[in-house]
This record gives structure tokens, sequence and C-alpha cells, in this order.
């Protein structure tokens, strides 16, 4: 029985360094696979090229048992990523990033309301990206990522910016999404308190 | 939670990308009228240099017009991928599952829309001050409208492989000039012929066969393009 995501011998390069040397690790539904490393040690790259925007050296990554470089489109239907920078539009209000979201990948509309308020973000509607805070901004990316109802998160550093109740909104809301039969890898350096199947990796 | 919502359609992307577009271009119009101004000063100020006589002017006019219209172009093409990459749109675009040369072609849409249609709209205006005849002006809007289609296509492959280099103004122009010649001399060219009394449909026919080249070769150019220099 082939894991749901799994990774064989990865080995990354930046430049001359040698990033990631031989990792391979396997997720089923319901694990949080858990980045660990100093800053600079190659946590941002390695979830870039997980997400298949850097090429890896060797090795590769499986979906479904199936390498997601020949099979892009599954993989990337399957995931969401929330990236270092949240890839929303400044000038646009927060209903305006969000409903542009729903072209790019499936989302669910009916919920839309109840994820903004579950997330305290739902005054904010009308109010174009610019004028929030950053921690706010994050919380927006967070509500792409509760709409898109994938399986598996890509998460780096979900707790920048974010204030104390946030922090713990995105460990509940990960633990709920495991507990739904989801995934997710995360990217952190912070203690996190989340139970069940956890692997860390450190780099 | 393994049976997710419905992807959406390949042809909704393209049109997300053009209504989001669309939209910031109209919430920051100083994108759009910078080359739009360029245009329009180029062009008016050739006329005070060269003098009154209308021979010069009528002989010149189609000339200058044409080498404006691709400067303004190029000028525009820099901002393309830029905004999109520096606040990470751009990477969110490159993981959803719809294809990416769907998304690259609502872009170039878009651009085309914001820098292309403006100048096609412009030009008469613009041309007048050439003393061009009114049937010439009719030609020149032509030409304009499908150079330019060619000219966003061709530009969106440079903007995508400049797109994460600073300063990449002059690596893109170096790019896309080489391609963006036959365009510039056909146009300039037919509607030269026209002010002399010879034949529009040749000039014509070759900048709409370039057009759709481009238009169904370019997007796939454009999205190996963003992967690529995404690294």
């Amino acid at each position: 029985m082939t894991a749901k995501l799994s990774a064989n011998e990865l080995v990354l390069f930046r430049g001359e360094r040698c990033l990631i040397n031989d990792l391979s690790f396997a997720l089923d539904p319901g694990g949080l696979l858990l980045l660990e490393g100093r800053n600079g040690s190659g946590k941002t790259s390695l979830m870039r090229a997980i997400a298949g925007l850097i090429e890896f050296e060797s090795g590769e990554i499986l979906w479904d048992g199936k390498p997601v470089r020949a099979h892009r489109q599954d993989f990337y239907g399957s995931l969401v990523w929330m990236a270092h920078r949240v890839g929303l539009k400044a000038d646009l209000t927060l209903v305006e990033n969000l409903k542009f979201e729903a072209h790019l990948r499936a989302q669910s509309s009916e919920d839309f309301d109840e994820v903004l308020k579950r997330l305290d973000i739902d005054r904010l509607k009308r109010l174009p990206l610019r004028s929030l805070s950053a921690g706010q901004q994050r919380r927006v990316a967070l509500a792409r990522m509760l709409l898109s109802r994938v399986p598996l998160w890509l998460m780096d550093e979900p707790f920048t910016n974010l204030d104390r109740e946030g922090r713990a909104l995105v460990m509940q809301l990960t633990s709920e999404h495991l507990e739904r039969g989801g995934m997710c890898l995360m990217a952190a350096h912070q203690d996190i308190e989340i139970g069940g199947n956890v692997q860390k990796v450190v780099l | 939670m393994t049976e997710h919502d419905e992807i959406p359609s390949m042809f909704s992307g393209m049109l997300g990308i053009i209504r989001r577009d669309l939209l910031l271009a109209w919430k920051r119009p100083g994108d759009v009228l910078n080359p739009l101004f360029f245009f329009a000063m180029v062009a008016a100020l050739f006329p005070l240099a060269i003098g009154p006589s209308p021979e010069q002017l009528q002989f010149s006019g189609p000339a200058v017009l044409w080498v404006a219209a691709l400067l303004a172009m190029l000028l525009s093409l820099n901002s393309l991928f830029l905004s999109d990459y520096e606040d990470g749109s751009l990477d969110q675009m490159l993981v959803s599952p719809l294809p990416l040369s769907a998304l690259a072609l609502g872009k170039s849409i878009t651009h085309w829309l914001t820098s292309g249609l403006p100048l096609v709209l412009v030009s008469p205006i613009v041309a007048i001050t050439f003393q061009m005849p009114l049937s010439v002006i009719g030609v020149l809007m032509l030409t304009l409208m499908l150079g330019t289609i060619s000219l966003s296509m061709l530009g969106s492959v440079g903007a995508a492989l400049t797109v994460g280099l600073h300063r990449g103004t002059a690596l893109l122009s170096l790019l896309i000039l080489p391609m963006a010649m036959p365009v510039l001399i056909f146009g300039a060219r037919t509607v030269s012929l026209v002010a002399a009394g010879d034949g529009v449909a040749g000039g014509l026919y070759f900048l709409g066969a370039y057009a759709v080249l481009v238009l169904s070769f370019i997007p796939f150019a454009t999205a190996a393009a963003l992967r690529i220099s995404n690294e």
C-alpha cells in the first residue's frame, strides 16, 4: 500500500549549496509533516520544490503513487499553498481577491461568510487589502486555504505576523483538517501543539 | 475530503485573470495612461520638429506613428508580470490546476486591452497632426490593431523570461525586437503604400496571419518561460 504523498531520496541544490540530501518521507491522510530548521536552512526552498516550482537534483515526489511532474494537474488540484508572500492583490478588496481565487481552483461558495467570520475578518470585506494589517492579510490567505477544500495543505511559516489568538486558530484549523482526513506540510520554527500523527524533519 | 468541488474550467480561469487585471487597471489608471501619454507626446512633437510642409508630414507620418506605438508597447511590457511576481500571485497561478498557458493568454489579452487598444483609439487624433487623410487613418488603425495584438503576445514571452531580473527592460527589448521587426515593417509600409495610392490587402493579410500565428503559439511559450524564470 503506497502512501498518499511520498518523497523518495530527494536531493535539492541551490546554486552550489546542497540544501537537502537524501530526504524521504511518506504522508497519509491525517498526517502532519513538520519541517524544522534554522533560518536559511532551506525550508522555503524545499516547500517550493515540493510545489513543483524548483527542480530537484534527483529523487521524486509521488501523489497517489504517481510522479507529480508527469501528473501536475492532479497534484495541483489537490493542494493549496500558503506561501510566505500571501499572493493577494493589495489594490483589490478581500472579496474581490477571494472571488478571483475561485477562478483558479475549486472553491466552495456556500460557507464563504462562515469562514470569514471564523477568521474574524468578516468586517473587512469591502476594504482594499492594502489597508489591512500584515496579520489580517495572513488571515485572508488562511481563508483562501479553508475555502479551497483540498486534501493537502502546504503552509510556509503560517504563524508569521499572527497574534496569539491567530496562532491558536491556525493550530486548531490544522487539527480539524487532519481529523477530516486531510494532510499538512508545515514549515515553522514554533512549537506546535497539534496532536495526532506528526512527523518531524529537521533540516 | 478526497472528493473536491469542481475545478473551474480553463476558460473561466482566463476570464478570471482578465477581469481581475482590468479591475486593477481601473483602480490604478497610471499604468495604462503612461504609455499612452508617451505615444501621444512623441507623435505630437514630431510635426513640430519636422515643420509645416504637408508633403513631409504625410511622408514621415506612418513611420513615426508606428515607431512611437512600438516603443509605447515596450514601455508597458515590463510591468506585465512584475506585480504578480512581487506579491506572490504568480506563484499561486503556477500551482493552479488550470493550464498555465490559458492563464498566460489571459494576461496577454488584458495587456492588449489596456495598452494596445487605447493606442489604436488615440491614433486618429495624433494622425491628424500629420495631415493624414481619413481613408489612410482607417488603415492606420487597422494595422495598429493587428500589430499591437502581435506585440502584446510577443512581449508576454519576453516579460515572462525577464520577470525575475531586476531592471530587465533592456534585455526584454533586446529579446523581442527581432520578432517585432516584421510587424513594424509591414505596419508602417502598409500605411505608407495606402497613402501613396497602393492596395491595402497584402500588408493586412500579413499582419493578420502573424497575429494568428503568435496567438496560437505564444501562450505555451509564455507558460514555459514563467516556469523557468520562477525557479
